[in-house]
Protein backbone atom coordinates (compact mmCIF):
# COMPACT_ATOMS: atom_id res chain seq x y z
CA UNK A 1 0.00 0.00 0.00
CA UNK A 2 1.12 3.48 -0.84
CA UNK A 3 1.02 6.36 1.51
CA UNK A 4 -0.63 9.52 0.98
CA UNK A 5 2.47 11.13 -0.28
CA UNK A 6 3.05 8.67 -2.27
CA UNK A 7 -0.60 8.74 -4.30
CA UNK A 8 -0.22 12.59 -4.25
CA UNK A 9 2.83 12.38 -6.20
CA UNK A 10 1.03 9.66 -8.45
CA UNK A 11 -2.29 11.55 -8.70
CA UNK A 12 0.36 14.96 -9.86
CA UNK A 13 1.99 12.75 -12.15
CA UNK A 14 -1.15 11.52 -14.23
CA UNK A 15 -3.42 14.50 -14.18
CA UNK A 16 -0.67 17.85 -13.56
CA UNK A 17 -3.16 20.56 -12.63
CA UNK A 18 -5.30 18.19 -9.84
CA UNK A 19 -4.23 20.03 -7.38
CA UNK A 20 -4.36 17.73 -4.43
CA UNK A 21 -3.24 18.44 -0.90
CA UNK A 22 -3.01 16.16 1.66
CA UNK A 23 -5.22 16.61 5.22
CA UNK A 24 -3.03 14.84 8.05
CA UNK A 25 -4.95 13.19 11.31
CA UNK A 26 -3.50 13.88 14.21
CA UNK A 27 -5.25 10.56 15.59
CA UNK A 28 -3.63 7.51 16.36
CA UNK A 29 -5.45 5.78 13.38
CA UNK A 30 -3.24 7.61 11.42
CA UNK A 31 -6.25 7.81 8.32
CA UNK A 32 -4.65 10.34 6.35
CA UNK A 33 -6.75 11.79 3.79
CA UNK A 34 -6.59 14.07 0.66
CA UNK A 35 -8.66 17.10 -0.74
CA UNK A 36 -9.25 17.44 -3.88
CA UNK A 37 -10.37 20.42 -5.88
CA UNK A 38 -13.87 20.40 -7.17
CA UNK A 39 -12.94 21.16 -10.84
CA UNK A 40 -10.82 18.15 -10.99
CA UNK A 41 -12.50 15.68 -8.45
CA UNK A 42 -13.89 13.72 -11.23
CA UNK A 43 -11.11 13.00 -13.23
CA UNK A 44 -8.52 11.99 -10.38
CA UNK A 45 -11.37 9.58 -9.29
CA UNK A 46 -11.20 8.09 -12.76
CA UNK A 47 -7.31 7.79 -12.41
CA UNK A 48 -7.92 6.62 -8.68
CA UNK A 49 -10.05 3.41 -9.66
CA UNK A 50 -8.23 2.92 -13.24
CA UNK A 51 -4.49 3.01 -12.22
CA UNK A 52 -3.18 -0.35 -12.48
CA UNK A 53 -0.82 0.14 -9.47
CA UNK A 54 -3.88 1.86 -6.80
CA UNK A 55 -6.57 0.22 -8.67
CA UNK A 56 -9.13 1.44 -6.14
CA UNK A 57 -12.22 -0.33 -7.61
CA UNK A 58 -14.27 -0.02 -4.40
CA UNK A 59 -15.82 3.01 -3.08
CA UNK A 60 -17.32 1.98 0.92
CA UNK A 61 -18.34 4.82 2.89
CA UNK A 62 -19.68 8.59 1.77
CA UNK A 63 -20.04 10.68 4.58
CA UNK A 64 -21.33 14.72 4.83
CA UNK A 65 -19.89 16.66 7.44
CA UNK A 66 -21.08 19.96 8.56
CA UNK A 67 -18.46 22.80 9.12
CA UNK A 68 -18.96 26.21 10.50
CA UNK A 69 -17.66 27.55 7.22
CA UNK A 70 -18.71 24.36 4.56
CA UNK A 71 -19.73 21.50 4.16
CA UNK A 72 -17.65 18.31 3.12
CA UNK A 73 -18.18 15.10 1.81
CA UNK A 74 -15.77 12.52 2.83
CA UNK A 75 -15.05 9.29 0.73
CA UNK A 76 -13.68 6.06 1.96
CA UNK A 77 -11.83 4.03 -0.81
CA UNK A 78 -10.22 0.27 -0.78
CA UNK A 79 -9.51 -2.21 -3.59
CA UNK A 80 -10.97 -5.26 -4.02
CA UNK A 81 -8.51 -6.01 -6.48
CA UNK A 82 -5.45 -5.19 -4.34
CA UNK A 83 -6.79 -5.76 -1.18
CA UNK A 84 -5.44 -2.50 0.24
CA UNK A 85 -7.22 0.41 1.81
CA UNK A 86 -8.36 2.59 2.76
CA UNK A 87 -7.68 5.82 0.84
CA UNK A 88 -9.58 9.23 2.04
CA UNK A 89 -10.82 11.70 -0.19
CA UNK A 90 -12.41 15.13 0.54
CA UNK A 91 -14.21 18.09 -0.56
CA UNK A 92 -15.63 21.04 0.22
CA UNK A 93 -18.12 22.83 -0.74
CA UNK A 94 -17.28 27.23 -1.27
CA UNK A 95 -20.32 27.95 1.63
CA UNK A 96 -22.77 26.49 3.50
CA UNK A 97 -25.49 28.34 1.85
CA UNK A 98 -25.26 29.76 -1.48
CA UNK A 99 -22.72 27.55 -3.13
CA UNK A 100 -23.20 24.42 -2.01
CA UNK A 101 -22.71 22.10 -5.01
CA UNK A 102 -19.54 19.50 -5.58
CA UNK A 103 -18.81 17.16 -8.43
CA UNK A 104 -20.86 13.54 -7.91
CA UNK A 105 -18.77 10.72 -7.95
CA UNK A 106 -21.83 8.31 -8.42
CA UNK A 107 -20.74 8.09 -12.61
CA UNK A 108 -16.95 6.20 -11.23
CA UNK A 109 -18.63 4.29 -8.48
CA UNK A 110 -21.98 3.12 -8.08
CA UNK A 111 -22.03 2.83 -4.67
CA UNK A 112 -22.15 6.68 -4.10
CA UNK A 113 -25.52 6.80 -5.84
CA UNK A 114 -27.57 6.07 -2.74
CA UNK A 115 -25.14 7.80 0.00
CA UNK A 116 -24.65 11.04 -1.79
CA UNK A 117 -28.46 11.29 -1.98
CA UNK A 118 -28.11 10.74 1.47
CA UNK A 119 -26.24 13.78 1.75
CA UNK A 120 -28.19 15.65 -0.28
CA UNK A 121 -31.05 15.18 1.88
CA UNK A 122 -29.75 15.75 5.25
CA UNK A 123 -27.15 17.54 4.77
CA UNK A 124 -27.97 19.93 1.48
CA UNK A 125 -25.13 19.05 -0.66
CA UNK A 126 -26.11 19.61 -4.39
CA UNK A 127 -24.08 16.84 -6.49
CA UNK A 128 -24.20 17.94 -10.11
CA UNK A 129 -23.90 14.71 -12.66
CA UNK A 130 -25.74 12.78 -10.00
CA UNK A 131 -28.80 10.98 -12.00
CA UNK A 132 -31.03 11.12 -9.70
CA UNK A 133 -30.74 13.47 -6.68
CA UNK A 134 -33.65 12.92 -4.94
CA UNK A 135 -34.27 13.08 -1.13
CA UNK A 136 -33.67 9.55 -0.12
CA UNK A 137 -34.35 9.18 3.87
CA UNK A 138 -36.61 12.37 4.77
CA UNK A 139 -39.96 12.78 2.06
CA UNK A 140 -39.91 15.29 -1.10
CA UNK A 141 -42.05 18.00 0.46
CA UNK A 142 -39.35 18.48 3.60
CA UNK A 143 -37.61 21.46 3.21
CA UNK A 144 -34.87 21.89 5.46
CA UNK A 145 -31.53 19.33 6.05
CA UNK A 146 -31.82 18.16 9.42
CA UNK A 147 -28.15 17.19 9.65
CA UNK A 148 -26.90 20.42 10.26
CA UNK A 149 -25.61 21.69 13.31
CA UNK A 150 -28.08 24.73 12.68
CA UNK A 151 -30.84 22.74 11.84
CA UNK A 152 -34.34 23.96 14.02
CA UNK A 153 -37.54 21.54 14.14
CA UNK A 154 -40.28 23.47 12.28
CA UNK A 155 -42.87 25.14 13.66
CA UNK A 156 -45.43 22.91 12.09
CA UNK A 157 -46.25 19.95 14.45
CA UNK A 158 -49.76 19.84 16.21
CA UNK A 159 -49.99 20.55 19.98
CA UNK A 160 -51.50 18.88 22.64
CA UNK A 161 -54.95 19.88 22.88
CA UNK A 162 -54.59 20.16 26.33
CA UNK A 163 -51.26 21.84 26.52
CA UNK A 164 -49.37 21.98 29.96
CA UNK A 165 -47.34 25.37 30.70
CA UNK A 166 -44.03 23.74 29.30
CA UNK A 167 -45.36 22.93 25.92
CA UNK A 168 -47.38 26.29 25.34
CA UNK A 169 -43.68 28.16 26.36
CA UNK A 170 -41.48 26.40 24.15
CA UNK A 171 -44.41 27.22 21.34
CA UNK A 172 -44.01 30.70 22.29
CA UNK A 173 -40.38 30.86 22.09
CA UNK A 174 -40.48 29.03 19.13
CA UNK A 175 -42.78 31.56 16.93
CA UNK A 176 -40.57 33.95 18.22
CA UNK A 177 -37.40 33.17 17.04
CA UNK A 178 -38.79 32.22 14.37
CA UNK A 179 -40.72 35.83 13.45
CA UNK A 180 -37.21 37.33 14.44
CA UNK A 181 -35.15 35.22 11.84
CA UNK A 182 -38.45 36.03 9.15
CA UNK A 183 -37.89 39.58 10.00
CA UNK A 184 -33.82 39.75 9.80
CA UNK A 185 -34.44 37.19 6.02
CA UNK A 186 -36.45 40.46 4.88
CA UNK A 187 -34.37 42.97 6.23
CA UNK A 188 -30.90 41.53 4.23
CA UNK B 1 -46.12 11.68 -18.35
CA UNK B 2 -47.44 8.42 -18.76
CA UNK B 3 -45.30 5.83 -17.07
CA UNK B 4 -44.21 4.23 -20.57
CA UNK B 5 -43.20 7.85 -21.92
CA UNK B 6 -41.17 8.21 -18.66
CA UNK B 7 -39.30 5.10 -19.32
CA UNK B 8 -38.92 6.03 -22.99
CA UNK B 9 -37.37 9.06 -22.42
CA UNK B 10 -34.78 8.25 -19.19
CA UNK B 11 -31.12 6.93 -21.01
CA UNK B 12 -29.45 7.04 -17.88
CA UNK B 13 -25.48 7.22 -18.77
CA UNK B 14 -22.73 5.70 -18.34
CA UNK B 15 -21.63 2.09 -17.87
CA UNK B 16 -22.75 1.16 -14.26
CA UNK B 17 -26.44 2.53 -14.77
CA UNK B 18 -29.29 -0.59 -15.68
CA UNK B 19 -30.26 -0.76 -18.91
CA UNK B 20 -33.77 0.47 -19.34
CA UNK B 21 -36.46 -2.15 -19.85
CA UNK B 22 -38.38 -1.18 -23.08
CA UNK B 23 -42.38 -2.25 -22.80
CA UNK B 24 -43.84 -3.93 -25.13
CA UNK B 25 -46.38 -2.13 -27.00
CA UNK B 26 -48.99 -4.15 -25.67
CA UNK B 27 -51.48 -2.87 -23.57
CA UNK B 28 -50.89 -0.36 -20.08
CA UNK B 29 -48.04 -0.31 -17.88
CA UNK B 30 -49.36 -1.13 -14.06
CA UNK B 31 -48.25 0.58 -11.29
CA UNK B 32 -47.46 -0.90 -8.12
CA UNK B 33 -46.48 0.02 -4.24
CA UNK B 34 -45.32 -3.14 -2.85
CA UNK B 35 -45.02 -1.94 0.20
CA UNK B 36 -44.50 -0.47 3.19
CA UNK B 37 -46.64 -2.60 4.43
CA UNK B 38 -46.29 -5.49 2.89
CA UNK B 39 -45.27 -8.79 4.19
CA UNK B 40 -42.31 -9.40 2.76
CA UNK B 41 -40.28 -6.24 3.40
CA UNK B 42 -39.59 -7.44 6.86
CA UNK B 43 -40.51 -4.11 8.12
CA UNK B 44 -41.51 -0.71 6.62
CA UNK B 45 -40.20 -0.26 2.98
CA UNK B 46 -41.44 0.14 -0.62
CA UNK B 47 -40.99 -0.76 -3.65
CA UNK B 48 -42.64 0.96 -6.59
CA UNK B 49 -42.73 -1.15 -9.54
CA UNK B 50 -43.68 -0.78 -12.56
CA UNK B 51 -45.31 -3.96 -14.54
CA UNK B 52 -45.62 -4.78 -18.23
CA UNK B 53 -47.86 -7.92 -17.94
CA UNK B 54 -45.95 -9.74 -15.36
CA UNK B 55 -42.58 -8.68 -16.52
CA UNK B 56 -40.82 -6.13 -13.85
CA UNK B 57 -40.10 -2.31 -16.10
CA UNK B 58 -38.68 -0.18 -13.44
CA UNK B 59 -38.08 -0.24 -9.59
CA UNK B 60 -37.40 2.19 -7.18
CA UNK B 61 -37.13 1.79 -3.82
CA UNK B 62 -38.66 4.45 -0.92
CA UNK B 63 -36.91 4.57 2.11
CA UNK B 64 -37.17 6.41 5.47
CA UNK B 65 -40.33 4.84 7.07
CA UNK B 66 -37.44 3.89 9.92
CA UNK B 67 -35.83 6.91 10.17
CA UNK B 68 -34.97 8.50 13.63
CA UNK B 69 -31.64 10.49 12.62
CA UNK B 70 -29.98 7.53 14.46
CA UNK B 71 -26.67 10.13 13.70
CA UNK B 72 -27.70 12.87 15.23
CA UNK B 73 -28.85 11.90 17.91
CA UNK B 74 -25.15 10.38 18.70
CA UNK B 75 -23.72 13.80 17.92
CA UNK B 76 -25.79 14.86 21.05
CA UNK B 77 -24.39 12.59 24.07
CA UNK B 78 -21.09 11.01 24.60
CA UNK B 79 -19.26 8.52 22.97
CA UNK B 80 -20.16 5.32 25.23
CA UNK B 81 -24.22 6.17 25.11
CA UNK B 82 -24.25 5.77 21.32
CA UNK B 83 -23.17 1.71 22.40
CA UNK B 84 -26.67 0.79 23.34
CA UNK B 85 -28.31 2.60 20.35
CA UNK B 86 -25.85 0.45 18.11
CA UNK B 87 -28.18 -2.47 18.84
CA UNK B 88 -31.01 -0.93 17.39
CA UNK B 89 -29.48 -0.48 13.78
CA UNK B 90 -29.57 -4.12 12.74
CA UNK B 91 -31.28 -5.71 16.03
CA UNK B 92 -31.00 -9.14 14.34
CA UNK B 93 -26.94 -8.89 14.95
CA UNK B 94 -26.05 -6.31 17.69
CA UNK B 95 -23.26 -7.88 18.81
CA UNK B 96 -21.33 -7.40 15.42
CA UNK B 97 -23.04 -3.99 15.52
CA UNK B 98 -21.03 -2.99 19.04
CA UNK B 99 -18.16 -4.35 17.66
CA UNK B 100 -17.96 -2.24 14.55
CA UNK B 101 -18.27 0.91 16.81
CA UNK B 102 -15.79 -0.31 19.50
CA UNK B 103 -13.78 -1.20 16.53
CA UNK B 104 -13.99 2.67 15.37
CA UNK B 105 -13.49 4.02 18.81
CA UNK B 106 -10.48 2.07 19.96
CA UNK B 107 -9.06 2.98 16.38
CA UNK B 108 -10.13 6.75 17.49
CA UNK B 109 -8.12 6.93 20.60
CA UNK B 110 -5.51 4.14 20.02
CA UNK B 111 -7.26 1.79 22.96
CA UNK B 112 -5.80 -1.79 23.08
CA UNK B 113 -8.08 -4.32 23.72
CA UNK B 114 -7.19 -7.78 26.04
CA UNK B 115 -6.81 -11.11 24.14
CA UNK B 116 -9.64 -12.60 26.45
CA UNK B 117 -11.60 -10.13 25.22
CA UNK B 118 -10.80 -10.85 21.47
CA UNK B 119 -11.80 -14.46 21.86
CA UNK B 120 -14.99 -13.19 23.47
CA UNK B 121 -15.88 -11.02 20.66
CA UNK B 122 -14.97 -13.61 18.21
CA UNK B 123 -17.12 -16.20 19.40
CA UNK B 124 -19.71 -13.99 19.76
CA UNK B 125 -19.86 -12.43 16.54
CA UNK B 126 -19.23 -16.03 15.10
CA UNK B 127 -22.92 -16.93 16.64
CA UNK B 128 -24.02 -13.72 15.51
CA UNK B 129 -22.96 -14.47 12.10
CA UNK B 130 -24.40 -18.09 12.76
CA UNK B 131 -27.99 -17.17 13.60
CA UNK B 132 -28.13 -14.08 11.16
CA UNK B 133 -27.33 -16.74 8.27
CA UNK B 134 -29.96 -19.39 9.21
CA UNK B 135 -32.55 -17.02 9.85
CA UNK B 136 -32.73 -15.40 6.70
CA UNK B 137 -32.06 -18.44 4.82
CA UNK B 138 -35.55 -19.02 6.70
CA UNK B 139 -37.32 -16.45 5.89
CA UNK B 140 -35.65 -16.63 2.31
CA UNK B 141 -37.87 -19.90 2.06
CA UNK B 142 -40.80 -18.39 3.54
CA UNK B 143 -41.11 -15.61 1.14
CA UNK B 144 -41.40 -18.50 -1.74
CA UNK B 145 -44.66 -19.62 0.03
CA UNK B 146 -42.89 -22.40 2.46
CA UNK B 147 -44.84 -21.22 5.16
CA UNK B 148 -43.58 -21.71 8.76
CA UNK B 149 -41.41 -25.02 8.29
CA UNK B 150 -38.10 -24.11 7.22
CA UNK B 151 -38.22 -20.73 8.93
CA UNK B 152 -39.00 -22.45 12.18
CA UNK B 153 -35.89 -25.16 12.30
CA UNK B 154 -33.69 -21.69 12.05
CA UNK B 155 -35.62 -20.01 14.89
CA UNK B 156 -35.17 -23.48 17.23
CA UNK B 157 -31.32 -23.32 16.15
CA UNK B 158 -30.85 -19.12 16.59
CA UNK B 159 -33.23 -19.56 20.30
CA UNK B 160 -30.13 -21.85 21.67
CA UNK B 161 -28.05 -19.17 20.56
CA UNK B 162 -30.26 -16.22 21.80
CA UNK B 163 -30.11 -17.95 25.12
CA UNK B 164 -26.63 -18.11 25.36
CA UNK B 165 -26.50 -14.04 24.55
CA UNK B 166 -29.30 -13.83 27.21
CA UNK B 167 -26.94 -15.65 30.01
CA UNK B 168 -24.20 -13.81 29.35
CA UNK B 169 -25.35 -9.97 28.72
CA UNK B 170 -28.77 -9.95 30.05
CA UNK B 171 -30.50 -9.70 27.07
CA UNK B 172 -31.21 -12.07 24.16
CA UNK B 173 -31.29 -8.80 21.33
CA UNK B 174 -30.24 -5.74 22.66
CA UNK B 175 -27.05 -6.72 24.17
CA UNK B 176 -24.61 -3.73 25.10
CA UNK B 177 -21.90 -6.03 25.53
CA UNK B 178 -18.56 -4.43 24.06
CA UNK B 179 -17.21 -1.44 25.59
CA UNK B 180 -14.18 0.40 24.50
CA UNK B 181 -10.94 -1.69 25.48
CA UNK B 182 -12.85 -4.90 25.88
CA UNK B 183 -16.03 -6.52 26.80
CA UNK B 184 -18.57 -5.43 29.77
CA UNK B 185 -18.47 -8.82 31.23
CA UNK B 186 -16.59 -11.92 31.67
CA UNK B 187 -18.05 -15.26 30.45
CA UNK B 188 -18.04 -17.82 33.47
CA UNK B 189 -16.64 -21.27 32.81
CA UNK B 190 -19.66 -22.99 33.38
CA UNK B 191 -21.00 -20.76 30.13
CA UNK B 192 -18.31 -21.41 27.79
CA UNK B 193 -19.14 -24.88 28.56
CA UNK B 194 -22.71 -24.71 27.47
CA UNK B 195 -21.40 -22.54 24.60
CA UNK B 196 -19.00 -25.94 23.71
CA UNK B 197 -22.40 -27.94 23.48
CA UNK B 198 -24.87 -25.83 21.67
CA UNK B 199 -21.73 -25.65 19.31
CA UNK B 200 -21.17 -29.22 18.75
CA UNK B 201 -25.07 -29.35 18.24
CA UNK B 202 -24.94 -27.04 15.27
CA UNK B 203 -23.01 -29.06 12.62
CA UNK B 204 -26.23 -31.19 12.64
CA UNK B 205 -28.78 -28.98 12.87
CA UNK B 206 -26.82 -27.30 9.09
CA UNK B 207 -27.25 -31.06 7.77
CA UNK B 208 -30.45 -31.20 8.50
CA UNK B 209 -31.33 -27.98 6.75
CA UNK B 210 -29.00 -28.47 4.02
CA UNK B 211 -31.13 -32.11 3.40
CA UNK B 212 -34.45 -30.32 3.72
CA UNK B 213 -33.12 -27.61 1.34
CA UNK B 214 -30.40 -27.25 -1.13
CA UNK B 215 -31.55 -29.84 -3.89
CA UNK B 216 -35.34 -29.09 -3.27
CA UNK B 217 -36.85 -29.09 -6.38
CA UNK B 218 -39.18 -26.32 -5.99
CA UNK B 219 -36.22 -24.18 -4.30
CA UNK B 220 -34.10 -24.93 -7.33
CA UNK B 221 -36.63 -23.97 -9.90
CA UNK B 222 -37.41 -20.97 -8.00
CA UNK B 223 -33.65 -19.40 -7.36
CA UNK B 224 -31.53 -20.86 -9.68
CA UNK B 225 -30.92 -18.27 -12.23
CA UNK B 226 -32.88 -15.63 -11.27
CA UNK B 227 -31.54 -12.39 -9.94
CA UNK B 228 -27.83 -12.82 -11.25
CA UNK B 229 -25.51 -9.91 -10.61
CA UNK B 230 -22.60 -9.53 -12.34
CA UNK B 231 -18.90 -9.49 -10.13
CA UNK B 232 -18.04 -6.03 -11.69
CA UNK B 233 -20.87 -4.34 -11.28
CA UNK B 234 -20.90 -5.56 -7.21
CA UNK B 235 -17.76 -4.30 -6.78
CA UNK B 236 -18.67 -1.39 -8.22
CA UNK B 237 -21.69 -0.98 -6.11
CA UNK B 238 -20.20 -1.13 -3.05
CA UNK B 239 -21.88 -4.60 -2.70
CA UNK B 240 -20.79 -6.55 0.60
CA UNK B 241 -20.78 -9.73 2.17
CA UNK B 242 -22.55 -13.14 1.15
CA UNK B 243 -24.22 -10.92 -1.67
CA UNK B 244 -20.19 -9.82 -2.95
CA UNK B 245 -19.13 -13.25 -2.25
CA UNK B 246 -21.78 -15.01 -4.17
CA UNK B 247 -20.89 -13.15 -7.23
CA UNK B 248 -17.79 -14.84 -7.37
CA UNK B 249 -15.41 -12.22 -5.44
CA UNK B 250 -12.71 -13.18 -2.77
CA UNK B 251 -13.46 -10.32 -0.31
CA UNK B 252 -13.97 -10.81 3.08
CA UNK B 253 -12.80 -8.09 5.81
CA UNK B 254 -11.82 -10.74 8.27
CA UNK B 255 -9.47 -11.85 5.81
CA UNK B 256 -8.30 -8.73 4.43
CA UNK B 257 -8.30 -6.94 6.88
CA UNK B 258 -7.35 -9.26 10.02
CA UNK B 259 -9.04 -7.27 12.51
CA UNK B 260 -9.33 -8.60 16.08
CA UNK B 261 -7.86 -11.77 16.01
CA UNK B 262 -8.93 -13.27 13.04
CA UNK B 263 -6.00 -14.12 11.36
CA UNK B 264 -5.18 -16.73 14.03
CA UNK B 265 -8.15 -18.81 12.55
CA UNK B 266 -8.18 -21.08 9.69
CA UNK B 267 -11.33 -20.46 7.81
CA UNK B 268 -12.19 -20.87 4.01
CA UNK B 269 -14.21 -18.42 2.33
CA UNK B 270 -16.65 -19.85 0.15
CA UNK B 271 -17.54 -18.18 -3.25
CA UNK B 272 -19.82 -18.60 -5.67
CA UNK B 273 -20.34 -18.78 -9.24
CA UNK B 274 -23.12 -17.53 -10.57
CA UNK B 275 -24.45 -14.69 -8.25
CA UNK B 276 -27.70 -15.59 -8.51
CA UNK B 277 -30.47 -16.52 -5.63
CA UNK B 278 -29.25 -19.69 -4.77
CA UNK B 279 -25.51 -19.22 -4.38
CA UNK B 280 -26.60 -16.52 -2.49
CA UNK B 281 -28.39 -18.86 -0.03
CA UNK B 282 -25.76 -21.67 -0.79
CA UNK B 283 -22.78 -19.19 0.49
CA UNK B 284 -25.35 -18.28 3.73
CA UNK B 285 -25.15 -21.92 4.31
CA UNK B 286 -21.66 -22.54 3.66
CA UNK B 287 -20.74 -19.64 5.51
CA UNK B 288 -22.11 -21.19 8.61
CA UNK B 289 -20.05 -24.33 8.59
CA UNK B 290 -17.39 -21.78 8.33
CA UNK B 291 -19.06 -20.18 11.65
CA UNK B 292 -18.48 -23.51 13.23
CA UNK B 293 -14.99 -24.04 12.48
CA UNK B 294 -13.88 -20.23 13.90
CA UNK B 295 -15.89 -21.12 17.29
CA UNK B 296 -14.37 -24.93 17.60
CA UNK B 297 -11.09 -22.95 17.28
CA UNK B 298 -12.02 -19.99 19.42
CA UNK B 299 -13.72 -22.42 22.29
CA UNK B 300 -10.49 -24.19 21.90
CA UNK B 301 -7.84 -21.49 22.61
CA UNK B 302 -9.30 -19.03 24.67
CA UNK B 303 -6.96 -17.98 27.01
CA UNK B 304 -7.50 -16.65 30.81
CA UNK B 305 -6.82 -13.11 31.95
CA UNK B 306 -9.31 -9.59 32.36
CA UNK B 307 -11.70 -8.78 29.82
CA UNK B 308 -11.27 -4.96 30.17
CA UNK B 309 -7.83 -2.89 29.01
CA UNK B 310 -7.39 -1.66 32.98
CA UNK B 311 -5.76 1.32 31.07
CA UNK B 312 -9.44 1.72 29.42
CA UNK B 313 -11.65 5.09 30.36
CA UNK B 314 -15.15 4.85 30.37
CA UNK B 315 -16.41 7.77 32.00
CA UNK B 316 -15.19 11.29 31.04
CA UNK B 317 -13.66 9.69 27.87
CA UNK B 318 -12.68 12.39 25.53
CA UNK B 319 -10.45 11.08 22.54
CA UNK B 320 -8.12 13.55 20.84
CA UNK B 321 -9.11 15.76 17.72
CA UNK B 322 -8.83 13.44 14.93
CA UNK B 323 -11.25 11.05 13.16
CA UNK B 324 -10.85 7.40 12.25
CA UNK B 325 -13.23 4.61 9.79
CA UNK B 326 -13.37 1.54 11.55
CA UNK B 327 -15.05 -1.41 9.62
CA UNK B 328 -16.06 -5.30 10.72
CA UNK B 329 -17.04 -7.74 8.37
CA UNK B 330 -21.20 -8.03 9.60
CA UNK B 331 -23.19 -10.96 8.59
CA UNK B 332 -24.93 -8.79 6.37
CA UNK B 333 -21.45 -6.99 4.57
CA UNK B 334 -19.21 -4.25 5.50
CA UNK B 335 -20.18 -2.60 8.30
CA UNK B 336 -18.50 0.77 9.21
CA UNK B 337 -17.89 3.68 11.72
CA UNK B 338 -16.52 6.72 10.71
CA UNK B 339 -16.12 8.99 13.74
CA UNK B 340 -14.37 12.68 13.60
CA UNK B 341 -13.57 14.09 16.77
CA UNK B 342 -13.07 17.67 18.00
CA UNK B 343 -11.97 16.73 21.81
CA UNK B 344 -15.29 16.87 22.89
CA UNK B 345 -17.06 14.44 25.08
CA UNK B 346 -19.23 13.54 21.86
CA UNK B 347 -18.33 12.72 18.29
CA UNK B 348 -18.27 15.84 15.83
CA UNK B 349 -19.49 13.49 13.27
CA UNK B 350 -21.07 10.12 13.56
CA UNK B 351 -21.51 8.12 10.69
CA UNK B 352 -22.62 4.71 10.26
CA UNK B 353 -21.83 2.48 6.91
CA UNK B 354 -24.77 0.34 6.40
CA UNK B 355 -24.38 -2.57 4.43
CA UNK B 356 -28.12 -3.13 3.98
CA UNK B 357 -28.81 -0.04 2.10
CA UNK B 358 -25.69 -0.25 0.02
CA UNK B 359 -26.53 -3.78 -0.46
CA UNK B 360 -29.79 -2.09 -2.36
CA UNK B 361 -28.45 0.03 -4.79
CA UNK B 362 -28.36 -2.65 -7.30
CA UNK B 363 -32.02 -4.27 -6.46
CA UNK B 364 -33.25 -2.44 -9.48
CA UNK B 365 -30.67 -3.74 -11.62
CA UNK B 366 -31.56 -7.41 -10.20
CA UNK B 367 -35.03 -7.22 -10.49
CA UNK B 368 -35.24 -5.91 -14.45
CA UNK B 369 -36.86 -8.11 -16.57
CA UNK B 370 -37.91 -10.92 -13.72
CA UNK B 371 -41.68 -11.83 -12.83
CA UNK B 372 -42.64 -9.37 -10.24
CA UNK B 373 -42.86 -12.75 -7.91
CA UNK B 374 -39.13 -13.10 -7.90
CA UNK B 375 -38.68 -9.51 -6.88
CA UNK B 376 -39.26 -10.82 -3.57
CA UNK B 377 -37.07 -13.57 -3.84
CA UNK B 378 -34.69 -11.28 -4.65
CA UNK B 379 -35.61 -9.04 -2.06
CA UNK B 380 -35.27 -11.34 0.29
CA UNK B 381 -31.98 -12.60 -1.17
CA UNK B 382 -30.19 -9.39 -0.35
CA UNK B 383 -31.23 -10.12 3.49
CA UNK B 384 -31.64 -6.78 5.02
CA UNK B 385 -32.63 -4.89 8.20
CA UNK B 386 -35.06 -1.87 8.20
CA UNK B 387 -33.48 -0.70 11.26
CA UNK B 388 -30.24 -0.37 9.67
CA UNK B 389 -31.23 0.57 6.56
CA UNK B 390 -33.30 4.05 7.64
CA UNK B 391 -31.29 4.43 10.88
Amino acid sequence: MKTVEEIKSAIEAALPSAGVEIVPNPSPSAQHSLRLKQESALAVAKFLRDDAELALDYLSNVTGVDWPDSLEAVYHLYSVAKKHGPVILRMRTVDRTDQVELPSLTPVWRSAEFQEREIFDLYGIVFTGHPDLRRLLMWDEFKDHPMRRDYREPDDFEYEPTAHDEVLKRAREHQAAMAGEKEAGAGA
Amino acid sequence: MSVTEELLNQRPEGWNRPAPQVPDDEGELLEIAMGPHHPSTHGVFRMDVALDGERVVRLKAVFGYLHRNHEKIAEGVSYLASMPYTDRLDYICPITNNWAYALAVEKLAGQEVPERAEYLRVILGELTRFQNHASSIGFLIQEMGASGTPLMYAFKAREKVLDLFEELTGARMMVNYMRFGGCRVDASPAWLERTRKVVAGLPGFVDEFERLLATNEILMARTQGVGILKPELAINAGVTGPMLRASGVNYDIRKVDGYGIYNRFNFRVPLGDHGDVYDRFMIRLLEMRESIGILNQALKEIPIGPVMDPKAKLRGFRPKAGEAYGRIEAPKGELGFYLISDGGPNPYRYRVRPPSLINLTVLEDMCLGHDVADVVLIFGSVDIVLGEVDR
